[in-house]
């Protein structure tokens, strides 16, 4: 396989754009990473989009093509492919681009990421959320998005003490890193306070425990190692990747608290990678919920399991912590357009690792570590992103 | 020459429900969803009042303030979206109820929340231009929220009617501005008996958007800034939006609390600005500057830029209830009762 890196990253602001359209985003996304990445439209091979459900949510199909088209790659003809895979589309994007310049079939893919949700109404939106989950066995039966997670939660308070204070202190810092990043939805520091008091959604979480519905495009641009640095001085090498799947409903799962899919394509990144998550100084994970947050970073083996809520309650996972956790302020406060989140992860991390993350920026990143769910955790993946001089 | 507000008259139905009691039904924690709205209860019609009989008592009120014969109005527009009638006019009953018939215009106007600004305006500009002595703009509404919907919260009811004329102006409106827009944000269609809203879309883009456009219209046209007014008022969708609002226009507390009369009886649509504005009429003196930006779904703004002048002193603002008392007089109802008297409940046929 031949080494890959990032050598151009773009995203828009994420929020409620009302008066912009998926195209629009898109394509400020796609040529903002193109310029970065300093390279001509002639030198793109291939273009792959993450999107997940732009037909129920813009009722348009078909996007990978439509963006090439706006964003005047049209009469390139080239090869377009749009990724679904629930929440996780971004980052399943990125691997398959990844995997497509691995393979010496391309040097150079551009790989975006977005969606365009708040279009429908807020009923309508969370019910599509809820379509990655089963809907024949959970959906159908009136289990919403947040009432599985909820039930995770739950069960990881039985289990090990977690308390709401506890998944309140993920949202407090995730707002807080979300006040240092200018493209944020919520720019906004909030208190413990804040998230208990807030309406209920599904007990225990909160209307704070949960990421918001937005607007929201990313890209990035994927090359070839040895070509990567005629553009640029710091390429940042996709050192390992690993996806993994697991039953689709939260019921025929082997464990509540433990969401394998993560566990697994997580130790295939850090095996591929030769590293350990010791290694990792920063980490963009799936924190759609705040207790999805806690389960990611013990099961990606960062804190020890069952500790998750007390390593963030006591800012072990805070900027410049023992590991720095959701430094763009994660789903929950720099948005989570579905489809945009698993490269605007990447995003972030490129951005830590190059050292222009500004005030936000965690000291001395030489090692970057991304988690996408789908779903409710029936599919996970797992990048792992180093410096590449 | 000005034309202005020759008289006023308000009414807001006695009963009331509190949002904790919606909540309690839709499994919701209506308390707080009160006070994220800053609504403490919303009025409801009683099982006997509709948006006629709203805007008859809200014209009574406002002729009984004034000698002036009913059959100098010239024109009496209801705004509304909860006319009793999809065809047949509330605005002829008024007419026939207050004694202005039959010699008058008279039509009933829809523009959401704004249809009763709307009006103003065009009595405006049928006195300016001396078709006629005296118009009466009435905005009045029973207004409809899904049950469970955000909207039940809020949902309420009540109206106003202003006499809009060119002499004896007890309130001059100096400068009259609106800003609209196709923002589809709220709307119900022919037939269907509950509004859609697009969610949080009915702020920023919506509200917000055409509120701030149309105040700073208005301060452009006026030449004056926020503290060149003693009062301001604004329509009142909860009692969230307009404090934002004014706020971000630079308004003080103490200038809009008199007119901020959904905290008391919620949202009464086409009835919640000019409420508001009666209830600053009932206290305001000569000289007193009111700012007055309305706003209505679909979407615009309407701002007046009113004075009041001596004339107010010679209205008998005595002579029926002011809107404070208005509000003061209520009477809770459980949801079970509420539902009775919005039709909520399927009844035996005949």
């Amino acid at each position: 396989m031949r080494d890959v890196a990032v050598i151009g990253i773009g995203e828009t602001e994420f929020g409620e754009l009302w008066d912009r359209s998926f195209r629009d985003i898109g394509i400020e996304a796609g040529l903002k990473a193109i310029q970065d990445a300093k390279i001509r439209s002639e030198d793109i091979d291939a273009v792959y989009i993450g999107n997940m459900s732009a037909g129920k949510f813009i009722d348009q199909e078909h996007v990978s093509a439509l963006v090439a088209d706006y964003a005047g790659l049209a009469d390139m003809h080239l090869p377009t492919v749009r990724v679904e895979g629930g929440g996780a589309c971004g980052a399943i994007a990125l691997l398959q681009a990844r995997l497509a310049i691995a393979s010496g079939m391309h040097d150079i893919v551009v790989v975006g990421g977005a969606e365009k949700m708040t279009d429908v109404g807020d009923v309508q939106a969370a019910e599509i959320l809820s379509s990655t989950a089963d809907q024949e066995w959970e959906s159908v039966f009136g289990a919403t998005f947040a009432g599985l997670y909820a039930m995770m939660a739950r069960r990881h308070m039985y289990e090990f003490g977690t308390t709401r204070e506890q998944l309140a202190a993920v949202a407090v810092k995730n707002h807080k890193n979300g006040a240092l990043n200018p493209e944020a939805q919520f720019q906004k520091e909030i208190t413990i306070e804040t998230v208990l008091q807030a309406p209920r959604v599904a007990e225990p979480l909160g209307v704070f425990d949960c990421a918001p519905l937005s607007d929201g495009a990313a890209a990035v641009v994927l090359c070839e190692m040895q070509k990567a640095r005629k553009f640029n001085d710091t390429p940042i090498r996709i050192a390992g990747s690993g996806q993994a799947s697991d039953f689709l409903a939260l019921h025929d799962r082997r464990d509540l608290t433990t969401l394998d899919a993560t566990v697994i394509a997580g130790k295939r990144a850090f095996h591929e990678a030769r590293l350990q998550p010791k290694d990792v100084q920063v980490a963009e994970v799936h924190d759609n919920f705040t207790i999805s947050e806690i389960l990611a970073i013990e099961d990606l083996r960062f804190i020890e399991k069952g500790k998750g809520g007390p390593a963030t309650a006591e800012g072990l996972t805070a900027l410049n912590g023992k590991v720095s956790v959701n430094t763009s302020g994660g789903l929950k406060a720099r948005g989570q357009p579905v489809g945009a989140t698993g490269v605007a992860q990447a995003v972030e991390i490129v951005r830590q690792l190059r050292g222009e993350a500004g005030k936000r920026q965690v000291v001395g990143a030489r090692h970057g570590l991304t988690h996408t769910l789908g779903g409710t955790g029936a599919t996970a993946v797992v990048h792992l992103f180093e410096r590449g001089d | 020459m000005k034309s202005g507000i020759v008289s006023y008259g308000g009414y807001i139905p006695r009963y009331r429900i509190r949002p904790k009691d919606i909540g309690t039904v839709w499994g919701a924690d209506g308390e707080a969803m009160g006070r994220g709205l800053n609504i403490r209860a919303k009025s409801v019609p009683g099982p006997d009042e509709d948006v006629i009989t709203i805007s008859v008592e809200a014209a009574r009120a406002c002729m009984a303030k004034v000698d002036i014969d009913p059959t100098e109005i010239g024109a009496i527009y209801v705004g509304s979206e909860s006319h009793p009638y999809a065809v047949k006019p509330t605005a002829t009953i008024v007419a026939e109820a207050i004694g202005s018939a039959p010699v008058l215009t008279a039509a009933d106007f829809e523009f959401a929340c704004k249809a009763g600004t709307a009006a103003i305006q065009t009595t405006m500009g049928l006195t300016l231009s001396k078709m006629m002595k005296y118009g009466l703009a009435i905005g009045s509404d029973t207004s409809q929220g899904a049950p469970g919907d955000a909207l039940e919260y809020s949902a309420s009811a009540g109206g106003a009617a202003l006499l809009i004329g060119v002499d004896r102006v007890a309130a001059e409106i100096a400068h009259t501005v609106s800003y609209t827009t196709d923002t589809p944000d709220f709307w119900r269609r022919e037939g269907q008996r509950y509004p859609s809203h697009g969610g949080r879309f009915t702020g920023e883009p919506a509200y917000f958007k055409h509120v701030s456009a149309c105040a700073q219209l208005l301060f452009k046209r006026a030449g004056t800034t926020a503290e060149d007014y003693d009062y301001a008022v604004f329509h009142q969708p909860n009692g969230k939006f307009p404090v934002r609002a004014a706020k971000q226009l630079g308004f003080k507390e103490a200038q809009i609390d008199t007119g901020l009369c959904v905290r008391e009886i919620g949202n009464s649509y086409s009835g919640a600005i000019m409420v508001g504005l009666c209830a600053i009429l009932d206290e305001a003196e000569a000289g007193d500057r009111i700012f007055a930006v309305g706003y209505g779904s679909g979407a615009g703004s309407d701002g007046f830029d009113l004075t009041v002048t001596d004339e107010i002193t010679k209205l008998r603002r005595d002579a029926t209830p002011t809107i404070k008392e208005l509000i003061a007089d209520q009477e809770f109802l459980d949801y079970a009762t509420y539902a009775k008297y919005r039709g909520k409940i399927l009844m035996r046929e005949a």
